[in-house]
């Protein structure tokens, strides 16, 4: 047989079929199939669908409970009520996203540089670009089917429970708050490969990107109050004036942070009560009916938000792209 | 005389104050196994980079084919097979995994990559391996499945740097008979950088001295035994008994002889002309009885050694680092 495919061989170098070399798309398979074949990506995924399901069953707890305020928007409930003393689903998502993002990314570039496969993937007849556009368009396609599917399985889930059928707008916000995820997601995938094109470890990458995380989800609201409250202190008579100021300069600190941008829209989406982001003066609201916010302009209010944190994903992505586009290739 | 295949003209490369290659003109004909020797921080890999593409030269070009490398990378990498040092596999990937994806990123799909991977597979002599993990792959495995790696996409030219670096010698043997044979039976053209002389002594058709970015001399390695001579008189190891003052002054009384220096057993004279056949008589004639006589010179080590000892007096002597123009210009007409 393996004389046959040598003999057969020669006939078949004539007619070589040589069709334009698909890099990307070779390159996009290769890391999907890693990313699922990854030890690392089976735990990221255990994990999210644990703490959904956790999150689930102390939202299902509550919404149970005679106590709670019902609103019209019983099915939203399912992912922002939290249970006796189990987070909801958004705020574990809040936490925990982010971590499937730096999961994907933090070694992209350089594993493949210690593992000496980066040099024989640049001395093949393919953009050099497409080694890092492909992984980072592979992670947020496993990232978007990782966060869909912890969504959808928490709605269908909550679903068999309630009993409730969810209506079309309940639909379009889940859909838009998990979009939105996966908008914050990709920015932290973009961080951790951008990390990854810089350091030369995969250590120091992963390093960096879980301080930068933890920075931003736990500390940073802290450091931001610390600021404020030394910029415009509160004590005394001068506190009363320095109450609006003090209050703006920490919205605007805050929202330095992709973190807080996050919350804000995933709060927004998912409750139509919420109807201003930022500060309300009593003028303001006077006059106001007392109604929901409709699909539309929830998504109205945080429009600025959606931007800014693709804004952040695109640059870090285009730093790390240049950065890999002017590397010196080394063995 | 083959068409020339690889060219460079002053071609340079710096990084910063280093120069790591300088005003490089290399021409490498087609069929041919050219040696790019030199110690380690020479500019060999930074050389074979530019000729990718994979590194923008600071001034000169390079071009394989009549192609760019540094316009056209792309072009040039579909007709070029580079082998790096630290070649690696995804560790997770089988053998054969990792060859069919170099031949998608080739544009090779279906039964004829399927063929080509065996065939390759074969040539190498990797049949029981392929199908294993690239992960549990020795260093000899790994060079080899390199080599079938760069072959799937049917390159006319091959890159290799250090392919012999961490093989054992039985390993070695077998890669020099595979290289031998690409270039043979295949017409491939070989570009093997190496600090490692006696192996590429035995296959290469023509070599470059690199040193410290300047290629000091160029040539078979014939020529640059002869070349050596001209420029460094003749050398001759000699042993005769009874050794002594008396064989040093007789030795030193040959015409020609200008130094004899005791080297362990032997003797080691240098002259300025072939006094072979003088140094005999003489030693017949003083009653001598001739153990041992070997010309040197012409051996690579020698050469190697002696380019280097003159590439590092030579920059001590002058800052300006153009001393060896001249000489390459005569090695190349």
């Amino acid at each position: 047989m393996k004389a046959a495919a040598v003999a057969g061989s020669s006939a078949i170098a004539r007619a070589k079929p040589r069709r334009e070399a698909g890099g990307f798309s070779t390159l996009y398979k290769k890391e999907l199939a890693d990313h699922f074949h990854s030890a690392r990506f089976k735990l990221v995924f255990a994990l999210l669908i644990l703490t959904s399901l956790a999150s689930l069953y102390g939202a299902l707890s509550s919404i149970s409970d005679a106590t709670f305020s019902s609103s019209e928007y019983l099915f939203l409930a399912l992912y922002t009520a939290s249970g006796s003393s189990i987070p909801s689903f958004a705020s574990f998502l809040a936490y925990l996203a982010p971590l499937a993002g730096l999961a994907m990314g933090f070694d992209a570039i350089n594993r493949e540089r210690s593992q000496g496969t980066l040099n024989r993937l640049v001395s093949q007849p393919i953009h050099r670009d497409a080694v890092i556009n492909a992984k980072f368009l592979a992670g947020v396609t496993t990232v978007f089917m990782m966060i869909f599917f912890v969504g959808i399985m928490v709605g269908g889930l909550g679903l068999a429970v309630l009993g409730i059928p969810p209506e079309a707008e309940e639909l379009a916000r889940i859909f838009a708050y998990l979009l939105f995820t996966v908008v914050y997601t990709a920015l932290w995938l973009g961080l951790a490969i951008l990390c990854s094109t810089l350091c030369k470890h995969a250590a120091t990458s992963a390093l960096i990107v879980i301080a930068v995380w933890i920075y931003l989800t736990l500390f940073a609201s802290m450091v931001v109050s610390i600021i404020t409250n030394i910029v415009y202190p509160l004590e005394g008579i001068e506190g009363y004036y320095n109450l609006y100021s003090n209050y703006a300069l920490q919205l605007d600190l805050e929202r330095t942070s992709p973190y807080y941008l996050y919350c804000e829209a995933a709060s927004t989406l998912l409750n139509p009560n919420v109807r201003t982001i930022g500060i309300t003066t009593q003028a303001s609201v006077s006059g106001a009916i007392a109604s929901y916010l409709t699909f539309d302009q929830s998504l109205l209010l945080v429009w600025p938000h959606l931007t800014v944190m693709l804004a952040l994903t695109m640059a870090a992505f285009t730093v790390s792209y240049i950065a890999f586009m002017r590397q010196e290739i080394r063995a | 005389m083959a068409n020339t295949i690889i060219e460079t003209r002053g071609l340079t490369k710096r990084y910063g104050a280093l120069t790591a290659v300088d005003d490089l003109n290399l021409e490498v004909r087609q069929g041919e196994i050219f040696g790019l020797l030199g110690p380690n921080g020479a500019g060999k890999t930074t050389t074979t980079l530019m000729l990718l593409g994979l590194t923008e030269p600071t001034a000169g070009t390079a071009t394989i084919a009549g192609v760019d490398c540094t316009r056209n990378p792309i072009q040039v990498k579909r007709i070029v097979g580079y082998l790096p040092d630290n070649m690696g596999f995804y560790p997770d990937m089988t053998g054969r995994q990792n060859l069919r994806m170099t031949g998608a990123m080739n544009g090779l799909s279906g039964d004829y990559l399927e063929v080509r991977i065996d065939e390759l597979t074969a040539r190498v002599g990797m049949v029981e391996a392929i199908d294993r993990k690239a992960g549990t792959y020795s260093k000899g495995m790994k060079q080899r499945l390199g080599i079938a790696d760069i072959l799937i996409k049917d390159p006319d030219v091959l890159i290799m740097d250090e392919p012999t670096n961490g093989i054992d010698p039985e390993g070695m043997h077998e890669l020099m008979a595979l290289i031998r044979e690409l270039a043979e039976k295949d017409e491939k053209t070989i570009l093997i950088s190496s600090h490692q002389l006696h192996q590429i002594q035995q296959i290469c058709d023509r070599v470059g001295i690199f040193v410290q970015g300047k290629l000091v001399a160029c040539g078979a390695i014939g020529e640059l035994g002869k070349q050596l001579e001209q420029e460094s008189g003749f050398r001759y190891e000699v042993g005769a008994k009874p050794a002594g003052k008396g064989l040093i002054e007789a030795l030193k009384a040959v015409e020609g002889v200008t130094e004899v220096e005791e080297n362990g057993e032997t003797l080691m004279v240098r002259a300025q002309t072939d006094v072979c056949d003088a140094l005999v008589k003489a030693l017949l004639a003083g009653n001598f009885h001739l153990t041992f006589l070997r010309p040197c010179g012409s051996d690579l080590d020698e050469i190697y050694s002696r380019y280097f000892v003159k590439a590092g007096e030579q920059n001590e002597g002058s800052r300006s680092g153009r001393i060896f123009r001249h000489r390459k210009g005569e090695a190349q007409a």
